[in-house]
C-alpha cells in the first residue's frame, strides 16, 4: 500500500510541469489564463494547453501569450485557432447549428430519464395502491376469523 | 410484450451508435484549411539555410506539403512510401522539417534517402502553427492555384497513394493554371 501511495505521489508531479509565463498587465494574464483553459490540446486532446505538456501545447501557449502581448483580444485569438485547427480547438464547443445535437442532447436525455422515473413511480403507486386496498380486506376477514376462533376456544375452556 | 420491444430497440440504437464510434479517427479532424490558399511562409532550406521559400514560388504548380521530423516514429514507416512516389516524379515534394535539429533531419535523409525536391525547415513550429499541424506526419495537396485541396494525417500508406492521392494529383496536374 505504501508502495502505491508513493507510486501515485511521484506522478502526479508531472502535472504541473508546464512552463509559468508572466504578462505585465494583470488583466491580459488573467486573458491568458483563461484562454488556455479553453483551448484544447490536439495531440492529446482531452486536455487543455494549459494542461499539457505536450510540444503542440507550448508552442500555441506561447502563440496565445505573444499574442496578448502584441495587444490582440481574446476574440481575435480565439479566431485564429479556429481558423488554423477548426472549431475542435475549442474546449467548449460553440453554440451552432452544428452543434445544436451536442448541446441539446443531455437536457433531452435529463428530460426522458425524469419522465421514465415519473411513470414509473406512478404506475408502482397504483399496483401498490391496489394490494393494500385488497390487504386490509384481506386481514380484516382474517382478524375476524381469529376473533372467532379464539371466542370459540374461551367458550369452550 | 412492448415490455422487451422497448428496450430492445434502445440496445439496438446505442448498439448502432457505439458502433460508429468505433469506426471513427479520433484524430481526424477536418480541416479548416480545404480550398483555401495556402498559409504565407518564407522559410530556410534545410540544405542552403540562406536560401528561402515561399509558396509563391511554387505557383502553378501542384505541390505535396509533407511534414516530417527525424524524430517522428511513424515518419519512419511513410518515409520508403515517400521514396518510391518520388521516383514517379509525378508531383512537386516540398518537406516541412518539424521542429526538428538540422543535423539530425540531414542525417536522417542520408541514411534513408531523401524524395522532396525542397526541404524546409521549421525549427519553432511557426509555420506547423499556421498550416494547423497537431500530428506529424501531415501531408497537404495544393494545386496550381496555391489552393489547399486535401489534408492527409497521419502516414501515407501505398493504398493511401493508389485510392486518394494518385488520382487527386492526376486530376490536379490536368486543370488549368
Amino acid at each position: 500500500m505504501k508502495r502505491l501511495l508513493l507510486v501515485f505521489i511521484l506522478f502526479s508531479g508531472s502535472c504541473y510541469a508546464v512552463d509559468f509565463r508572466q504578462l505585465s498587465d494583470p488583466k491580459q494574464q488573467e486573458s491568458y489564463e483563461e484562454l488556455t483553459k479553453e483551448l484544447r490540446c490536439l495531440v492529446c486532446q482531452n486536455q487543455t494547453i494549459a494542461d499539457s505538456n505536450a510540444e503542440l501545447a507550448y508552442d500555441l501557449r506561447r502563440q496565445v501569450y505573444e499574442m496578448l502581448e502584441q495587444g490582440q483580444s481574446r476574440e481575435q485569438i480565439v479566431q485564429f485557432m479556429i481558423d488554423r485547427y477548426g472549431d475542435f480547438v475549442l474546449y467548449k464547443p460553440a453554440f451552432k447549428g452544428k452543434t445544436t445535437l451536442l448541446w441539446l442532447a443531455p437536457l433531452v436525455f435529463l428530460l426522458v430519464g425524469f419522465l421514465t422515473v415519473f411513470f414509473f413511480i406512478k404506475n408502482k403507486k397504483t399496483a401498490q395502491a391496489v394490494i393494500s386496498d385488497s390487504d386490509t380486506l384481506e386481514n380484516a376477514i382474517e382478524k375476524k376469523k381469529k376473533i372467532r376462533s379464539l371466542l370459540d376456544k374461551g367458550e369452550t375452556s | 410484450m412492448l415490455k422487451y420491444i422497448i428496450p430492445l430497440v434502445l440496445f439496438i440504437i446505442m448498439a448502432v451508435f457505439l458502433g460508429m464510434g468505433l469506426n471513427l479517427n479520433p484524430s481526424d479532424i477536418p480541416s479548416p484549411f480545404i480550398n483555401k490558399p495556402a498559409p504565407e511562409f518564407s522559410a530556410p532550406k534545410l540544405n542552403a539555410p540562406s536560401e528561402k521559400l515561399t509558396p509563391a514560388d511554387l505557383k502553378g504548380q501542384v505541390w505535396l506539403f509533407n511534414v516530417w521530423a527525424s524524430w517522428c516514429v511513424s515518419c519512419r514507416s511513410e518515409h520508403p512510401v515517400l521514396n518510391e512516389f518520388a521516383k514517379l516524379k509525378a508531383v512537386t515534394i516540398i518537406g516541412l522539417n518539424y521542429k526538428d535539429d538540422p543535423t539530425d533531419a540531414k542525417k536522417w535523409l542520408d541514411s534513408l534517402g531523401n524524395p522532396y525536391n525542397i526541404s524546409i525547415m521549421d525549427q519553432e513550429g511557426r509555420i506547423g502553427i499556421d498550416y494547423g499541424v497537431y500530428g506529424v506526419p501531415e501531408t497537404f495537396v495544393i494545386d496550381k492555384k496555391g489552393l489547399i485541396r486535401h489534408k492527409h494525417t497521419g502516414p501515407i500508406t501505398p493504398a493511401d497513394l493508389q485510392k486518394t492521392l494518385i488520382p487527386l494529383i492526376d486530376k490536379l496536374q490536368s486543370e488549368p493554371l
